[in-house]
Protein backbone atom coordinates (compact mmCIF):
# COMPACT_ATOMS: atom_id res chain seq x y z
CA UNK A 1 0.00 0.00 0.00
CA UNK A 2 1.50 3.34 -1.00
CA UNK A 3 3.04 5.04 1.96
CA UNK A 4 3.14 2.07 3.95
CA UNK A 5 4.91 -0.21 2.12
CA UNK A 6 8.32 2.18 1.45
CA UNK A 7 7.96 3.44 5.12
CA UNK A 8 8.28 -0.61 6.26
CA UNK A 9 11.01 -1.21 4.11
CA UNK A 10 13.88 -2.89 6.11
CA UNK A 11 16.39 -1.33 3.72
CA UNK A 12 15.79 1.81 4.98
CA UNK A 13 15.47 1.45 8.77
CA UNK A 14 19.24 -0.38 8.70
CA UNK A 15 20.89 3.05 8.38
CA UNK A 16 18.66 4.77 10.76
CA UNK A 17 19.75 1.92 13.46
CA UNK A 18 22.92 2.57 12.35
CA UNK A 19 22.69 6.33 12.65
CA UNK A 20 20.80 5.92 16.26
CA UNK A 21 23.89 3.91 17.55
CA UNK A 22 26.26 6.10 16.76
CA UNK A 23 24.26 9.26 17.82
CA UNK A 24 24.03 8.30 21.27
CA UNK A 25 27.26 8.79 24.12
CA UNK A 26 25.00 6.74 26.80
CA UNK A 27 21.71 4.87 26.82
CA UNK A 28 18.95 7.06 26.03
CA UNK A 29 15.33 6.71 27.95
CA UNK A 30 12.47 7.83 25.67
CA UNK A 31 8.76 7.15 25.79
CA UNK A 32 6.38 6.61 22.82
CA UNK A 33 2.82 8.14 24.06
CA UNK A 34 0.81 5.73 21.82
CA UNK A 35 -0.26 2.58 22.36
CA UNK A 36 -0.43 2.15 18.38
CA UNK A 37 3.47 3.11 17.94
CA UNK A 38 4.53 0.77 21.05
CA UNK A 39 2.58 -2.25 19.26
CA UNK A 40 5.11 -1.02 15.92
CA UNK A 41 8.13 -1.05 17.81
CA UNK A 42 7.61 -4.28 19.08
CA UNK A 43 6.04 -5.91 16.21
CA UNK A 44 9.18 -4.80 13.89
CA UNK A 45 11.61 -5.36 16.63
CA UNK A 46 12.70 -2.15 17.16
CA UNK A 47 13.03 -1.69 20.99
CA UNK A 48 15.22 -4.78 20.25
CA UNK A 49 17.52 -3.43 18.14
CA UNK A 50 18.06 -0.18 19.61
CA UNK A 51 18.69 -2.80 22.86
CA UNK A 52 21.72 -1.08 24.02
CA UNK A 53 21.32 2.29 23.66
CA UNK A 54 17.17 3.59 23.49
CA UNK A 55 15.38 2.36 26.27
CA UNK A 56 11.94 2.52 24.88
CA UNK A 57 9.00 3.09 27.74
CA UNK A 58 5.78 2.93 26.76
CA UNK A 59 3.14 5.23 27.64
CA UNK A 60 -0.55 5.87 28.69
CA UNK A 61 -1.70 6.03 24.96
CA UNK A 62 -3.79 3.29 24.80
CA UNK A 63 -7.80 5.06 25.18
CA UNK A 64 -9.29 1.25 25.43
CA UNK A 65 -6.72 1.11 28.80
CA UNK A 66 -7.73 4.58 30.36
CA UNK A 67 -11.81 3.96 30.17
CA UNK A 68 -13.09 4.28 33.70
CA UNK A 69 -14.90 1.01 34.12
CA UNK A 70 -17.01 3.01 35.60
CA UNK A 71 -18.24 4.29 31.83
CA UNK A 72 -18.18 0.38 31.33
CA UNK A 73 -20.83 -0.79 33.41
CA UNK A 74 -22.93 2.48 32.52
CA UNK A 75 -22.96 1.03 29.44
CA UNK A 76 -24.05 -2.43 29.99
CA UNK A 77 -26.95 -0.88 32.47
CA UNK A 78 -28.10 1.13 29.71
CA UNK A 79 -27.78 -1.93 27.22
CA UNK A 80 -30.15 -3.78 30.06
CA UNK A 81 -32.90 -1.25 28.72
CA UNK A 82 -35.16 -2.08 26.79
CA UNK A 83 -35.22 -1.14 22.59
CA UNK A 84 -31.46 0.33 23.16
CA UNK A 85 -28.57 -0.34 21.27
CA UNK A 86 -25.40 -0.16 22.11
CA UNK A 87 -22.43 0.16 19.68
CA UNK A 88 -18.61 0.99 19.93
CA UNK A 89 -15.23 -0.01 18.36
CA UNK A 90 -14.32 -3.23 18.69
CA UNK A 91 -11.51 -3.28 21.10
CA UNK A 92 -13.49 -1.28 23.54
CA UNK A 93 -16.33 -4.17 23.73
CA UNK A 94 -13.64 -6.59 24.88
CA UNK A 95 -12.57 -4.63 27.76
CA UNK A 96 -14.71 -5.50 31.17
CA UNK A 97 -16.01 -3.00 34.02
CA UNK A 98 -15.54 -4.03 37.19
CA UNK A 99 -18.22 -6.92 36.13
CA UNK A 100 -18.71 -8.15 32.98
CA UNK A 101 -17.72 -6.49 29.53
CA UNK A 102 -19.73 -5.82 26.58
CA UNK A 103 -19.55 -8.73 24.64
CA UNK A 104 -20.70 -10.66 27.66
CA UNK A 105 -23.56 -8.37 28.04
CA UNK A 106 -24.28 -9.43 24.24
CA UNK A 107 -23.87 -13.08 25.21
CA UNK A 108 -26.18 -12.87 27.91
CA UNK A 109 -28.74 -11.23 25.06
CA UNK A 110 -27.79 -7.36 25.17
CA UNK A 111 -27.82 -5.63 21.66
CA UNK A 112 -24.17 -4.50 21.83
CA UNK A 113 -22.63 -3.75 18.29
CA UNK A 114 -19.05 -3.43 16.58
CA UNK A 115 -18.93 -0.40 14.29
CA UNK A 116 -16.06 0.48 12.42
CA UNK A 117 -17.24 4.15 12.34
CA UNK A 118 -19.36 6.57 14.41
CA UNK A 119 -20.92 7.53 11.49
CA UNK A 120 -22.23 3.66 11.28
CA UNK A 121 -23.96 4.43 14.47
CA UNK A 122 -25.88 7.55 13.38
CA UNK A 123 -27.06 5.58 10.25
CA UNK A 124 -28.00 2.96 12.47
CA UNK A 125 -30.03 4.98 14.01
CA UNK A 126 -31.63 6.29 10.84
CA UNK A 127 -32.58 2.69 10.00
CA UNK A 128 -34.04 1.74 13.74
CA UNK A 129 -36.29 4.77 14.61
CA UNK A 130 -38.15 2.69 17.20
CA UNK A 131 -35.17 2.28 18.90
CA UNK A 132 -32.83 4.22 20.99
CA UNK A 133 -28.85 3.76 19.63
CA UNK A 134 -26.33 4.86 22.11
CA UNK A 135 -22.41 5.36 20.58
CA UNK A 136 -19.48 4.59 23.48
CA UNK A 137 -16.91 7.40 22.23
CA UNK A 138 -13.78 6.83 23.22
CA UNK A 139 -10.93 7.98 22.05
CA UNK A 140 -7.68 10.64 21.88
CA UNK A 141 -7.65 13.63 19.59
CA UNK A 142 -7.55 11.38 16.32
CA UNK A 143 -10.94 10.11 16.79
CA UNK A 144 -12.49 13.05 18.29
CA UNK A 145 -13.34 14.50 14.61
CA UNK A 146 -15.02 11.34 13.90
CA UNK A 147 -17.28 11.89 16.82
CA UNK A 148 -17.79 15.01 16.52
CA UNK A 149 -19.16 14.51 13.48
CA UNK A 150 -21.44 11.97 14.45
CA UNK A 151 -22.85 14.41 16.46
CA UNK A 152 -23.00 17.38 14.06
CA UNK A 153 -24.88 15.00 11.73
CA UNK A 154 -27.12 13.34 14.50
CA UNK A 155 -28.01 17.00 15.41
CA UNK A 156 -28.86 18.16 11.88
CA UNK A 157 -30.81 15.19 10.88
CA UNK A 158 -32.42 15.68 14.74
CA UNK A 159 -32.25 12.03 15.20
CA UNK A 160 -33.65 11.69 18.55
CA UNK A 161 -32.88 8.35 18.89
CA UNK A 162 -29.21 8.69 18.79
CA UNK A 163 -27.06 9.64 21.61
CA UNK A 164 -23.17 9.35 22.50
CA UNK A 165 -21.63 8.00 26.35
CA UNK A 166 -18.74 10.38 25.60
CA UNK A 167 -15.16 9.11 27.64
CA UNK A 168 -12.39 10.69 25.24
CA UNK A 169 -9.04 11.44 26.65
CA UNK A 170 -6.43 14.32 25.86
CA UNK A 171 -2.75 13.23 25.08
CA UNK A 172 -1.27 16.52 26.60
CA UNK A 173 -2.33 16.45 30.28
CA UNK A 174 -1.06 12.85 31.07
CA UNK A 175 2.92 13.58 29.34
CA UNK A 176 2.68 16.68 31.92
CA UNK A 177 1.42 14.00 34.92
CA UNK A 178 4.50 11.91 33.66
CA UNK A 179 6.86 14.58 33.98
CA UNK A 180 5.82 15.76 37.37
CA UNK A 181 6.60 12.44 38.86
CA UNK A 182 9.17 11.96 41.39
CA UNK A 183 12.12 10.37 39.85
CA UNK A 184 10.57 10.67 36.14
CA UNK A 185 13.19 9.11 33.74
CA UNK A 186 12.02 10.17 30.51
CA UNK A 187 14.81 12.18 28.64
CA UNK A 188 12.51 12.76 25.31
CA UNK A 189 9.10 12.22 24.14
CA UNK A 190 7.80 10.65 20.80
CA UNK A 191 4.70 12.34 20.43
CA UNK A 192 1.77 10.65 18.92
CA UNK A 193 1.44 11.60 14.71
CA UNK A 194 -2.05 11.01 14.20
CA UNK A 195 -3.01 12.91 17.44
CA UNK A 196 -1.31 15.58 16.07
CA UNK A 197 -2.69 15.12 12.09
CA UNK A 198 -5.74 16.47 13.77
CA UNK A 199 -4.43 19.46 16.82
CA UNK A 200 -1.09 20.50 15.45
CA UNK A 201 2.64 20.84 17.76
CA UNK A 202 2.06 24.21 18.89
CA UNK A 203 0.77 23.39 22.25
CA UNK A 204 4.17 21.36 22.90
CA UNK A 205 6.12 24.14 23.09
CA UNK A 206 4.93 25.46 26.54
CA UNK A 207 5.44 21.98 27.24
CA UNK A 208 9.13 21.79 26.13
CA UNK A 209 9.75 24.86 27.62
CA UNK A 210 8.81 23.91 31.29
CA UNK A 211 10.09 19.97 31.39
CA UNK A 212 13.35 20.89 29.13
CA UNK A 213 12.75 17.74 26.86
CA UNK A 214 12.66 17.47 23.31
CA UNK A 215 9.10 16.59 22.03
CA UNK A 216 9.14 14.61 18.26
CA UNK A 217 5.93 14.25 15.77
CA UNK A 218 6.31 10.97 15.24
CA UNK A 219 4.28 8.63 12.75
CA UNK A 220 3.66 4.67 13.26
CA UNK A 221 5.62 2.45 10.47
CA UNK A 222 9.27 1.46 10.97
CA UNK A 223 10.93 4.23 9.23
CA UNK A 224 8.66 6.73 10.68
CA UNK A 225 9.27 5.38 14.55
CA UNK A 226 13.58 5.05 14.01
CA UNK A 227 13.41 8.41 12.17
CA UNK A 228 11.76 9.87 15.03
CA UNK A 229 14.09 8.26 17.39
CA UNK A 230 17.03 9.34 15.96
CA UNK A 231 15.93 12.90 16.04
CA UNK A 232 14.86 12.80 19.26
CA UNK A 233 18.61 11.38 20.46
CA UNK A 234 20.05 13.93 18.94
CA UNK A 235 17.85 16.86 20.55
CA UNK A 236 18.66 15.03 23.91
CA UNK A 237 22.49 14.53 23.14
CA UNK A 238 22.86 17.99 21.84
CA UNK A 239 20.92 19.38 25.11
CA UNK A 240 18.43 21.39 23.10
CA UNK A 241 14.86 20.39 23.55
CA UNK A 242 12.12 21.57 20.83
CA UNK A 243 9.46 20.41 19.07
CA UNK A 244 10.34 18.96 16.02
CA UNK A 245 8.39 17.24 13.41
CA UNK A 246 9.52 13.95 11.53
CA UNK A 247 6.11 12.87 10.51
CA UNK A 248 5.97 15.55 7.66
CA UNK A 249 3.78 13.97 5.34
CA UNK A 250 0.92 13.98 7.45
CA UNK A 251 1.23 16.77 9.90
CA UNK A 252 0.94 20.39 9.73
CA UNK A 253 1.88 22.54 12.52
CA UNK A 254 -1.46 23.63 13.70
CA UNK A 255 -3.10 20.38 12.46
CA UNK A 256 -6.36 19.95 10.88
CA UNK A 257 -8.14 23.54 10.82
CA UNK A 258 -11.62 22.35 9.76
CA UNK A 259 -11.04 19.14 11.48
CA UNK A 260 -10.32 20.87 15.14
CA UNK A 261 -13.37 23.95 14.30
CA UNK A 262 -15.45 20.51 14.43
CA UNK A 263 -14.30 19.33 17.34
CA UNK A 264 -14.68 22.84 19.27
CA UNK A 265 -18.05 23.46 18.23
CA UNK A 266 -19.21 19.84 19.78
CA UNK A 267 -16.90 19.22 22.90
CA UNK A 268 -14.80 21.11 25.88
CA UNK A 269 -12.01 20.01 28.05
CA UNK A 270 -12.73 18.83 31.12
CA UNK A 271 -11.56 17.23 34.24
CA UNK A 272 -11.35 13.52 33.15
CA UNK A 273 -11.08 10.21 34.96
CA UNK A 274 -8.31 8.04 33.64
CA UNK A 275 -8.56 4.19 34.75
CA UNK A 276 -5.19 2.96 36.65
CA UNK A 277 -4.20 6.72 36.97
CA UNK A 278 -6.73 8.55 38.56
CA UNK A 279 -8.41 11.99 37.34
CA UNK A 280 -5.87 14.11 35.24
CA UNK A 281 -6.78 17.59 35.11
CA UNK A 282 -8.68 18.85 31.72
CA UNK A 283 -7.47 15.46 30.79
CA UNK A 284 -10.57 14.70 28.89
CA UNK A 285 -13.57 16.34 26.93
CA UNK A 286 -16.65 16.36 27.46
CA UNK A 287 -20.33 17.53 25.16
CA UNK A 288 -20.72 21.10 24.84
CA UNK A 289 -24.23 21.98 26.91
CA UNK A 290 -25.74 22.91 23.60
CA UNK A 291 -25.77 19.34 22.92
CA UNK A 292 -26.76 17.64 25.87
CA UNK A 293 -29.95 16.02 23.80
CA UNK A 294 -27.39 14.06 22.72
CA UNK A 295 -25.64 13.01 26.16
CA UNK A 296 -26.21 9.48 26.41
CA UNK A 297 -25.35 9.93 30.47
CA UNK A 298 -27.77 12.74 30.71
CA UNK A 299 -30.73 10.68 28.90
CA UNK A 300 -29.99 7.18 30.85
CA UNK A 301 -28.74 7.94 34.15
CA UNK A 302 -26.68 5.89 36.27
CA UNK A 303 -28.92 3.51 38.25
CA UNK A 304 -27.00 2.61 41.63
CA UNK A 305 -23.35 0.68 40.84
CA UNK A 306 -21.96 0.52 44.41
CA UNK A 307 -22.83 -3.24 45.21
CA UNK A 308 -20.70 -3.56 41.62
CA UNK A 309 -17.50 -2.33 42.52
CA UNK A 310 -14.61 -4.07 42.99
CA UNK A 311 -11.70 -2.99 45.58
CA UNK A 312 -9.76 -1.02 43.07
CA UNK A 313 -6.85 -1.56 45.84
CA UNK A 314 -6.90 -5.40 46.30
CA UNK A 315 -6.89 -5.80 42.24
CA UNK A 316 -3.36 -6.98 41.69
CA UNK A 317 -2.97 -5.28 38.32
CA UNK A 318 -0.13 -2.94 37.95
CA UNK A 319 -1.59 -1.10 34.94
CA UNK A 320 -1.47 2.26 36.94
CA UNK A 321 2.63 1.73 36.80
CA UNK A 322 2.59 0.29 33.27
CA UNK A 323 0.43 3.23 31.94
CA UNK A 324 2.93 5.52 33.33
CA UNK A 325 6.27 3.91 32.45
CA UNK A 326 7.34 3.30 36.04
CA UNK A 327 7.25 -0.64 35.08
CA UNK A 328 7.76 -2.46 31.85
CA UNK A 329 4.48 -5.01 31.62
CA UNK A 330 7.26 -7.82 31.39
CA UNK A 331 7.79 -6.78 35.03
CA UNK A 332 4.90 -7.30 36.72
CA UNK A 333 4.66 -10.44 38.94
CA UNK A 334 1.58 -11.47 37.20
CA UNK A 335 2.71 -11.09 33.24
CA UNK A 336 2.28 -14.27 31.48
CA UNK A 337 1.87 -16.20 34.20
CA UNK A 338 -1.75 -15.39 35.84
CA UNK A 339 -2.25 -12.83 33.81
CA UNK A 340 -2.51 -13.55 29.57
CA UNK A 341 -4.76 -12.20 26.97
CA UNK A 342 -7.23 -15.15 27.50
CA UNK A 343 -7.23 -14.76 31.40
CA UNK A 344 -6.37 -10.98 31.39
CA UNK A 345 -6.50 -9.22 35.13
CA UNK A 346 -6.24 -5.56 33.65
CA UNK A 347 -6.94 -3.72 30.35
CA UNK A 348 -3.57 -3.55 28.87
CA UNK A 349 -3.68 -7.05 28.75
CA UNK A 350 -7.53 -6.89 27.07
CA UNK A 351 -6.87 -4.39 24.69
CA UNK A 352 -4.84 -4.79 21.33
CA UNK A 353 -3.14 -2.30 21.71
CA UNK A 354 -2.82 -2.33 25.70
CA UNK A 355 0.98 -2.45 26.27
CA UNK A 356 0.59 -6.02 28.29
CA UNK A 357 -0.79 -7.55 24.97
CA UNK A 358 1.90 -6.23 22.64
CA UNK A 359 4.46 -7.38 25.35
CA UNK A 360 3.09 -11.11 25.38
CA UNK A 361 2.48 -10.58 21.34
CA UNK A 362 5.30 -9.90 20.47
CA UNK A 363 8.72 -10.02 23.53
CA UNK A 364 10.76 -13.03 22.98
CA UNK A 365 10.58 -15.04 26.22
CA UNK A 366 14.00 -13.52 26.98
CA UNK A 367 12.75 -10.20 27.81
CA UNK A 368 10.08 -11.77 29.73
CA UNK A 369 12.55 -11.94 32.69
CA UNK A 370 14.80 -9.43 32.01
CA UNK A 371 16.34 -6.99 34.57
CA UNK A 372 14.03 -4.18 35.74
CA UNK A 373 14.60 -0.50 35.05
CA UNK A 374 17.19 0.97 37.35
CA UNK B 1 -7.42 3.10 18.76
CA UNK B 2 -5.07 6.04 16.86
CA UNK B 3 -4.53 3.47 13.87
CA UNK B 4 -5.08 5.96 10.24
CA UNK B 5 -4.52 4.50 7.08
CA UNK B 6 -3.49 6.59 3.83
CA UNK B 7 -5.95 5.83 0.44
CA UNK B 8 -6.55 7.15 -2.53
CA UNK B 9 -9.88 9.51 -3.23
CA UNK B 10 -11.33 7.72 -6.29
CA UNK B 11 -14.70 9.31 -6.43
CA UNK B 12 -16.71 11.97 -4.71
CA UNK B 13 -19.90 10.81 -3.89
CA UNK B 14 -21.48 13.59 -1.47
CA UNK B 15 -20.50 17.48 -1.49
CA UNK B 16 -22.37 18.57 1.32
CA UNK B 17 -20.13 20.11 4.23
CA UNK B 18 -21.33 18.17 6.78
CA UNK B 19 -21.94 15.09 5.04
CA UNK B 20 -18.89 14.98 2.48
CA UNK B 21 -18.41 11.56 1.63
CA UNK B 22 -16.34 9.94 -1.54
CA UNK B 23 -14.76 6.21 -2.27
CA UNK B 24 -11.54 6.24 -0.90
CA UNK B 25 -9.71 2.76 -2.23
CA UNK B 26 -6.77 1.58 0.37
CA UNK B 27 -4.45 -1.07 -1.91
CA UNK B 28 -7.54 -2.20 -3.68
CA UNK B 29 -10.09 -2.45 -1.41
CA UNK B 30 -12.18 0.51 -1.38
CA UNK B 31 -14.35 2.71 1.02
CA UNK B 32 -17.40 5.32 1.80
CA UNK B 33 -15.40 7.82 3.69
CA UNK B 34 -16.29 11.28 5.05
CA UNK B 35 -13.79 14.00 3.56
CA UNK B 36 -15.80 16.50 5.89
CA UNK B 37 -12.60 17.52 7.60
CA UNK B 38 -10.54 17.54 4.27
CA UNK B 39 -13.57 19.36 2.20
CA UNK B 40 -10.51 20.69 -0.69
CA UNK B 41 -9.16 17.02 -1.40
CA UNK B 42 -9.76 15.96 -4.68
CA UNK B 43 -9.25 13.08 -6.76
CA UNK B 44 -6.00 11.51 -6.86
CA UNK B 45 -5.79 12.43 -3.86
CA UNK B 46 -3.96 10.80 -0.66
CA UNK B 47 -6.44 11.12 2.92
CA UNK B 48 -5.51 9.53 6.36
CA UNK B 49 -8.43 7.64 7.70
CA UNK B 50 -9.60 7.25 10.87
CA UNK B 51 -12.76 5.64 12.07
CA UNK B 52 -14.46 6.08 8.82
CA UNK B 53 -12.98 9.58 8.35
CA UNK B 54 -10.40 11.03 6.50
CA UNK B 55 -8.11 13.43 9.38
CA UNK B 56 -5.76 15.35 6.81
CA UNK B 57 -4.25 14.55 3.73
CA UNK B 58 -1.00 13.20 3.31
CA UNK B 59 1.06 15.83 1.82
CA UNK B 60 2.63 13.68 -1.54
CA UNK B 61 5.74 16.14 -1.86
CA UNK B 62 6.82 15.74 1.26
CA UNK B 63 6.66 12.39 1.27
CA UNK B 64 9.23 11.85 -1.61
CA UNK B 65 11.27 14.36 0.27
CA UNK B 66 11.47 12.10 3.12
CA UNK B 67 11.69 9.03 1.10
CA UNK B 68 14.62 10.59 -0.45
CA UNK B 69 16.53 11.60 2.24
CA UNK B 70 15.89 7.51 3.46
CA UNK B 71 17.47 6.47 0.59
CA UNK B 72 20.24 8.71 0.67
CA UNK B 73 21.01 7.19 3.99
CA UNK B 74 20.46 3.63 2.54
CA UNK B 75 23.27 4.32 -0.05
CA UNK B 76 25.69 6.30 2.22
CA UNK B 77 25.72 2.71 4.35
CA UNK B 78 26.21 0.72 1.12
CA UNK B 79 29.49 3.45 0.62
CA UNK B 80 30.63 2.16 4.29
CA UNK B 81 29.75 -1.44 3.90
CA UNK B 82 32.00 -1.45 1.05
CA UNK B 83 34.94 0.28 2.45
CA UNK B 84 34.87 -1.88 5.16
CA UNK B 85 34.71 -4.81 3.30
S1 LIG C 1 0.44 -7.90 33.04
FE1 LIG C 1 -1.77 -8.02 33.57
S2 LIG C 1 -1.84 -7.65 35.77
FE2 LIG C 1 0.17 -6.95 35.08
S3 LIG C 1 -0.16 -4.75 34.61
FE3 LIG C 1 -0.48 -5.87 32.68
S4 LIG C 1 -2.70 -6.19 32.62
FE4 LIG C 1 -2.22 -5.66 34.76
Amino acid sequence: MKYVDEFRDAAKCRPLIEKIQQTVTTPRTIMEVCGGQTHGLLAHGIDEALRDCVRLLHGPGCPVCVTPAQIIDHAIQIAAQPDVIITSFGDMLRVPGNGESLLECRAAGGDVRMVYSPLDAVRLAQQEPDRQVVFLAVGFETTLPATALAVRQASQLMLTNFSLLVSHVRVQPAMELIMQEPGCLVEGFLAAGHVCAVSGYQSYRPFVERYRVPVVVTGFEPADLLTGILECVELIERQTPDVVNRYERSVRESGNSAAMALVREVYEECDQEWRGIGTIAQGGYQLREAYRDLNASLRFPIQDLSQQFFDVAASPCRAGDVLTGRIRPSECEHFGTTCTPHNPLGAPMVSTEGACAAYYRYAPPVSKTESPLP
Amino acid sequence: MCLAVPGKVVEWLDPDPLFATAVVEFGGIRRTVSLACVPESRIGDYVLVHAGVAICQVDEEEAARVLATLEDLEDHLGDGDEVRR
